[in-house]
């Protein structure tokens, strides 16, 4: 008799510590905002081009719902948006996965400004001149962006001025 | 009767339009005056006639002749008369109404300018605007017709048609579907005029660049016709964008100005080219150099705009299976063709003749500082071209990976979106180069500044700005984004400011003028030059409100019940009540009552809250504002419930400094006017001096 109530308390603790632990493992239920953290970096998989953290449809609240209980269940953001890519398509993130075609995102932009920047410099050079040529005058600025030939007379005398200053 | 009439004229102006059109090209051709005249004259004759159109179209949806398609789809009984008159540009056969209407009112003013001296531009201006007109109004009277009516068969099938089909009646529905929510929003009312208003004025300085090429007169005459229209151009479709962010901020409810979507960057795409035009055409006027390039500039401005139109009004941008149903798309694309092909063939054709007259002397002359502005406002050009075209290309692509299975892995025609994660990065150091350049190309001189001499012209302000960046880090800023971005505002605004002083100074020294009538004098004398200084100001206060919101905005989220409250920053909002009602005009509105304080002293209500539009069956979101220079609180209605139950949910967000964008809007407005205001052209000076010396011989 003894012996089963002994079995029945060690028994009765087992599962009790069991229960304990499972839910505190469990994380806390998230708030809205850690919900809308990742949910700002994801587009409606329906309507066009909302961010589905402001998404005022019922569908997106579900949605909504739905990255609240994955994050309940220990998913981290990376996780959640892979996994909402893998279900709705490249649609539902701002930036395409790094794959196929979607590449010349990536590279594209860098080229696109290593080839400006080369073209400018190259463009320059061929039309500038020697800038040791021009004779500047050493001790005084050069007037900031005055046109040549103005005909205002004030012009020159309030050059005078800043020079003088 | 009304709809005939307005689709009668609509068919006129585009005869009138062809005849116009090849009328000047003949003339010009032949050099016939009589010609030249009469196709002046038949554009003159297109305002009137659009103007007809535009009142048929405006009568119909006020008085809710529901029997015309467009009436029924963009307005109802319960819509209010302003609403109805702004419904003109409320859909598409309406807008691309609008946009010929402002075409033809914009190419008549050019038309009734003085031509005296530039006798030989007229024909060939005329036949560009024509054409454009031209094209637009045949994608109003054969794909996007807003006088096609309803018609019912006896079976009760309802069909569209412009004139009575065989065997059916006119059908007249009871209601009209109404507005677009969106739409009905301050903002939205005048944006899209604003927005065409510059797409539409852009197309004169194309037109005069065209007929230079055609003419041959490739000096820098044409440059200086079209200065003010495209000043004017520029003014408008920048106010337009502007516009727009307002309307986004007010009622998209996300708390931002600027979502990155498709169609905002396919509206900015001619800003940012029209942008490197306006400054690259001093340095032709200036020193007579980058003539192909000024002709590249405005051909890319003008199919930036064709581009922008075709990409809002085509459907592509919501899919390119979109494009292929819809027949506006093909022909906005045999437009854009056509338009590259001639374009770039006159340029070639003209190549040699556009010759720089001189040399870049100095890296730090102002050419060549204008130079980097035109590379910077280029890139991000094309950053955004691609940005836009991109999810288009991929679904296009799509094909391929369909016939070729090797290449399935890489065209997978998958749609997808290009967002704010992708351009931020890619546009901010752009933009933040600009903000350097308006630092540094105000105290460069034509051909002759060294780094010598910009070192000595800028030290004082970089000082100053640089006392702002330690006051910041001192006072807990530690995001080094943030203190390289108000580093630069403040290097650009002292730098502007300090150019200001120092021109007054020297006025004011030289003139015996006080200070003040030295200054207003001085920005009168060189209003361009002082004009652009204050759009360069603008454009400081707008870049700080863009850092503030950008770099700073804080947001929660929670459900609360009355008296709940919920806590942002210094910020502390508390619940007081919702009501839910219906309006007289159609609309079920939740409305929430909410007390903020500030630091725990109360400084005021906000009121977010829902509309319900039963006509259209779609929600708009105002969001409760609390509005200083300091800061914005914004909030949100998400949701509600019986207030015995879980109450409200509200998502506040905190938006530091986002006040100096919409201000810095307002000083752009007076700085472009300055800019822009009509003052006498040297060259009349200088012929009447030329007159009157032998006179006094």
């Amino acid at each position: 008799m003894v012996k089963k109530s002994l079995f029945a308390i060690a028994l009765t603790l087992f599962f009790g510590f069991l229960v304990v632990g499972v839910v505190s493992a469990q994380q806390p239920t998230p708030s809205d905002d850690q919900v809308n953290a990742i949910a700002k970096q994801l587009y409606c998989p329906v309507c066009e081009n909302i961010p589905l953290d402001v998404c005022p449809t019922t569908a997106c609240a579900q949605w909504r719902e739905l990255i609240r209980q994955k994050l309940t269940a220990g998913w981290t953001a990376q996780q959640i948006k892979d996994y909402f890519v893998q279900q709705y398509g490249a649609r539902v993130v701002g930036t395409p996965p790094a794959k196929g075609i979607n590449w010349l995102l990536r590279v594209l932009p860098f080229l696109i400004i290593v080839a400006g920047i080369v073209i400018l410099y190259r463009a320059l050079r061929s039309w500038s001149h020697p800038a040791q040529q021009v004779n500047l005058p050493s001790h005084a600025p050069a007037p900031p962006a005055e046109q040549p030939g103005s005909q205002d007379d004030y012009i020159k005398q309030m050059e005078d001025q800043v020079r003088k200053r | 009767m009304v709809a005939n009439l307005g689709f009668g004229t609509l068919i006129i102006t585009f005869l009138v339009s062809i005849y116009g059109a090849g009328a000047a090209f003949y003339g010009g051709r032949k050099n016939k005056p009589a010609w030249v005249d009469s196709a002046r004259n038949a554009m003159l004759l297109t305002l009137p006639l659009l103007t007809i159109t535009v009142l048929a179209i405006l009568y119909l949806l006020i008085t809710g002749h529901f029997e015309v398609q467009y009436v029924a789809s963009v307005s109802s009984r319960t819509t209010p008369i302003y609403l109805r008159l702004t419904s003109l540009w409320g859909g598409q056969a309406g807008s691309l109404i609008l946009w010929s209407w402002l075409m033809s009112a914009f190419a008549s003013a050019v038309t009734l300018r003085k031509w005296d001296r530039d006798r030989e531009f007229l024909p060939w201006v005329v036949m560009v605007c024509l054409v454009t007109l031209g094209f637009f109004l045949i994608l109003s009277i054969f794909v996007e017709n807003p006088f096609v009516r309803l018609w019912q068969s006896p079976t009760g099938n309802i069909t569209t048609a412009m004139f009575q089909p065989g065997g059916t009646t006119l059908y007249t529905p009871p209601d009209g579907n109404g507005l677009e929510p969106l739409l009905r929003h301050p903002g939205m009312i005048f944006h899209p005029p604003m927005l065409y208003l510059g797409f539409v004025s852009f197309v004169i300085p194309y037109a005069f660049a065209m007929a230079a090429l055609i003419t041959g007169r490739t000096d820098d005459r044409w440059i200086r016709i079209t200065r003010r229209w495209t000043l004017v151009a520029w003014l408008f479709l920048s106010l337009g964008l502007v516009l727009g962010m307002r309307w986004a901020y007010d009622v998209l409810g996300w708390g931002g100005y600027w979502g990155w979507d498709a169609v905002e960057v396919s509206a900015l795409l001619p800003w940012l080219t029209g942008t490197a035009f306006l400054h690259s055409v001093m340095i032709q006027e200036k020193r007579g150099m980058l003539k192909k390039w000024n002709m590249v500039l405005i051909i890319m401005t003008y199919m930036a705009v064709i581009l922008g139109t075709f990409f809002t009004r085509s459907g592509i941008l919501s899919s390119v299976h979109a494009f292929a149903q819809s027949a506006i798309g093909p022909l906005f694309f045999v437009f854009l063709g056509l338009t590259f092909i001639v374009s770039f063939s006159l340029l070639f054709i003209r190549w040699n003749d556009l010759k720089s007259e001189s040399e870049i002397t100095s890296m730090f002359s102002r050419e060549a500082l204008f130079l980097f502005n035109n590379l910077l406002f280029i890139l991000a050009f094309l950053v955004c071209f691609l940005g836009v075209f991109f999810p288009i290309l991929s679904e296009a692509l799509g094909i391929l990976g369909q016939k070729i299975p090797a290449l399935a892995g890489i065209f997978t025609g998958q749609k997808v979106t290009v967002g704010p994660s992708w351009y931020k990065p890619i546009i901010a150091p752009l933009f933040a180069g600009l903000l350097l350049l308006m630092g540094v190309a105000p105290l460069s001189a034509w051909q002759f500044s060294t780094a010598k001499t910009i070192g000595k012209a800028i030290w004082k302000p970089y000082i100053a700005s640089m006392v702002v960046v330690v006051v910041l880090f001192i006072t807990g800023t530690r995001s080094w984004p943030a203190l390289l971005g108000y580093w630069l505002c403040a290097l650009a605004l002292f730098v502007t400011l300090y150019e200001f002083w120092r021109a007054a100074w020297a006025r004011h020294n030289a003139q015996n003028q006080n200070l003040i009538e030295a200054f207003w004098q001085l920005v009168g004398k060189n209003r361009r030059r002082y004009g652009g200084y204050l759009i360069h100001i603008s454009m400081v206060l707008m870049a700080l409100g863009i850092l503030g919101i950008e770099l700073f905005q804080t947001q929660t989220q929670a459900t609360v019940q009355q008296d709940g409250t919920i806590n942002l920053g210094q910020y502390t909002v508390k619940f007081n009540s919702l009501a839910v009602f219906d309006t007289a005009d159609g609309r079920n509105v939740a409305r929430a009552v909410l007390s903020v304080y500030k630091d725990g002293r109360y400084v005021g209500e906000l009121y977010p809250r829902r509309d319900y539009y039963y006509d259209t069956q779609r929600p708009l979101t105002i969001a409760g504002i609390r509005s200083t220079m300091q800061d914005d609180l914004y909030v949100v209605l998400v949701d509600w419930q019986p207030l015995s139950a879980t109450g409200a949910t509200f998502k506040i967000y905190h938006n530091p400094l986002v006040n100096w964008l919409w201000f810095g809007g307002f000083l752009f407005i007076l700085g472009s006017i300055v800019a822009a205001w009509p003052v006498r052209e040297p060259e009349r000076v200088v012929f009447r001096k030329t007159v009157q010396t032998p006179i006094k011989a």
